[in-house]
């Protein structure tokens, strides 16, 4: 059994080949006199260079790392409902269907965890969407977010019942939340994941999620701590299908002032209407780019993201040109979205914007230039005018979704 | 009242392309950059010192591997007072836990700090996890998304968090960390008086060691988290090209479009 954990390079297996080098998502493989050469500062142990090395020249071995606690006390899988005025936010809906599954999966309950004030009457389409149990804190201290107060509950929840999973909605409360709390718990954290599974064999939960701007993918594991804990984007899991009449225990717990207690104040919540439909919700996007040529021409893309009651996009040329403001820009630097249709005008595709959004289900292009990237991965595409096109598929949509 | 900047080297990944031969990213002459989010941070700081005057000092941290002296040096040109590396191969392998354990560490040993500035995600990583674990293992209050600094004194911040629906107000005290987004400022471009204080700036570098890193809490060992493994999502491949006259093609878009959005 080793004692540290370690990488080496065979050097007389070695072929020089080179595809370690490429493989290594962390540039910590150089070439020195034809032969591969690890740089340890930068080397996480991941194994890609193992995986593609023909030669089997490297080797890695890991420190059967100890156990942080007696798992056997750990189980069930939490998710951690997120209320925003008294509402159930629907990321929470979608954990909990995701939960299920990995719960089933391991045999054990699921369990929904609800902080907030005035709030008891939230628990019943908890259970309806398979919650077995409900762990709720109720109090006026709980009513809006904030960091303190949340974070000492919610550990001192996870340290009484010890869940061995915990998820959470990678929303601008949820990530900020999660984070203190994993660093609390001592417990590792993975955000933004696009797939859950369980590991039957290990009973580890496999997290896997996108690295290096959505160019990689990794999965990864917490063997040695409890809970395991994720965070999970809208959208990328499907919603729970309610059961009606289906009941959960609710299982209610009250805490000091010193717990309530909160460094931070909030003084005030503002909400900013926006004309259009949340871009970050939207199931249908109209989205413009440079081909537009002027601000007044985006009123096209309006238009048909009006009749098709979607939401309006746009590419970064389009934001930096001052054409429509930033709070539309769907890209790397601006939102990713993962509508069912993503209608892209006079976009041309650079790999920035894709980042954003790749993962709708349908996309669509029109763009006068045959070579534009985004036809590369466009489900349907139209080369042509978008002064002609956009307009005369605004027609076609009044006509037939009368 | 010192002002500490958390940053990151990251590679370009605007730049990155995966090599269609081996199916992997490719990763030769991409260049280093600091972390897009970061230079909003390291502009904020530097506002909020120009605003409470010259007693002020911004200095610059980050954890990484030597070469990340270029983009602290690159923070000291855009106006950071000082910079600092926490470097050791002992941190290799590290995640956001044991990342935010050593900058926690770091930040400790430079002491009396009123404010701690960071990005809100880093690009290559991407999980808004290292700012909240540094000011938890630091027991600093914190706001994240902060989008603007209304008002800051030497005790207090009162800030804008950005949220999904608009944003909220809200108090801190200090000392206090902050996390930051892009809507807060416009970063600037190095000066060249700045650029020749950086070139000439000495920057320590701190090992575990100097920080007193417990063995455990630190690198691989450190880490609660573990790669299984890394893979390469299968690409998206392009579609149909309609063909036709422009209305004609309009109308056969359309009806498509309908049928993906009923069902």
């Amino acid at each position: 059994m080793p004692e540290k954990n370690w990488i080496k390079v065979l050097s007389e297996k070695c072929a020089g080949c080179t595809l370690c080098v490429k493989a290594c998502p962390f540039g910590a493989i150089a070439m020195k006199d034809k032969k591969a050469v690890i740089d340890l500062s930068k080397c996480n142990l991941c194994g890609a260079c193992r995986e593609v090395c023909k030669f089997e020249a490297i080797i890695i071995e890991k420190k059967e790392a100890v156990r942080s606690t007696d798992f056997s006390l750990y189980e069930d899988v939490w998710v951690f409902c997120e209320q925003k005025k008294s509402k159930v936010q629907s990321i929470s809906f979608e954990l909990l269907g995701k939960g299920r599954e990995l719960a089933d999966k391991l045999g054990v309950n699921l369990c929904a965890v609800l902080l907030g004030d005035n709030i008891e009457d939230k628990c019943r389409e908890l259970a309806e969407a398979g919650a077995d149990k409900i762990y709720l804190v109720d109090s006026p201290k709980l009513k809006a977010y904030q960091d303190d107060p949340y974070t000492k509950v919610l550990t001192e929840l996870i340290s009484k019942y010890k869940p061995e999973i915990v998820l959470c909605g990678a929303t601008t409360i949820g990530r900020s939340l999660i984070s203190r709390v994993a660093v609390r718990l001592r417990a590792g954290l993975t955000a933004d994941c696009t797939g859950l599974d369980i590991d039957s064999k290990e009973k580890l939960l496999l997290q896997t999620r996108p690295a290096f701007g959505g160019n990689i993918m990794a999965t990864i594991i917490t063997p040695n701590t409890r809970p395991q804990m994720a965070t999970v984007r809208h959208k990328v899991m499907k919603e729970a299908e309610p059961v009606r009449g289906k009941k959960a225990e609710i299982i209610k717990e009250e805490f000091s002032d010193d717990i309530y207690f909160s460094r931070t104040r909030l003084i005030d919540i503002v909400e900013e209407i926006e004309e259009t439909i949340n871009l970050a919700e939207a199931d249908i996007i109209v989205s413009g780019g440079r081909g537009l040529g002027a601000k007044e021409n985006f009123n096209i893309i309006k238009e048909l993201a009006l009749v098709l009651k979607g939401a309006v996009g746009a590419s970064r040329s389009a934001v930096d040109a001052d054409w429509i403001p930033y709070s539309h820009q769907v890209g790397q630097t601006g939102k990713t979205v993962c509508p069912k249709v993503y209608i892209a005008c006079g976009i041309s595709g650079q790999i920035q914007h894709l980042i954003g959004m790749k993962s709708s289900d349908v996309i669509i292009a029109i763009n006068k230039d045959p070579d534009a990237p985004i036809f590369s991965v466009a489900t349907y595409g139209i080369v042509d005018d978008l002064f002609k096109i956009v307009p005369l598929l605004t027609n076609e949509f009044k006509k037939i979704l009368k | 009242m010192k002002i500490i900047v958390l940053i990151k080297q990251v590679p370009d990944t605007t730049d990155v392309k995966i090599d269609p031969e081996t199916n992997t990213l490719k990763r030769e002459g991409v260049e280093s950059i600091i972390n897009p989010f970061d230079m909003y941070a390291i502009e904020e700081a530097l506002r909020v010192k120009e605003n409470l005057g010259s007693a002020a000092e911004v200095i610059v941290l980050s954890m990484g591997p030597p070469q990340a002296k270029e983009a602290l040096k690159e923070a000291i040109s855009m106006g950071c007072d000082r910079a600092i590396l926490v470097s050791d191969r002992k941190f290799a392998g590290s995640d956001t836990w044991a990342t935010s354990y050593t900058l926690s560490q770091a930040i400790k040993k430079i002491g009396d700090f009123k404010l701690i500035l960071c990005g809100k995600q880093a690009s290559d990583g991407d999980t808004a996890q290292v700012g909240p674990g540094v000011s938890t293992h630091l027991n600093v209050p914190q706001v994240t998304y902060v989008k603007k600094i209304e008002k800051i004194s030497a005790d207090e911040a009162r800030v804008e968090r950005m949220t999904e629906e608009g944003y909220d107000i809200v108090e801190t005290p200090l000392p206090a960390l902050l996390t930051v987004v892009k809507e807060i400022n416009e970063p600037r471009l190095p000066s060249l008086k700045g650029k020749m204080r950086a070139k000439k700036a000495e920057i320590p570098i701190w090992t575990a060691e100097d920080l007193c890193c417990q063995e455990d809490k630190i690198g691989l060992d450190g880490s609660p988290t573990r790669v299984l493994k890394i893979f390469t999502p299968s690409q998206r491949k392009g579609g149909e090209i309609l063909e036709g006259e422009a209305p004609e093609k309009a109308k056969k878009l359309a009806i498509l479009i309908k049928e993906v959005i009923i069902g």
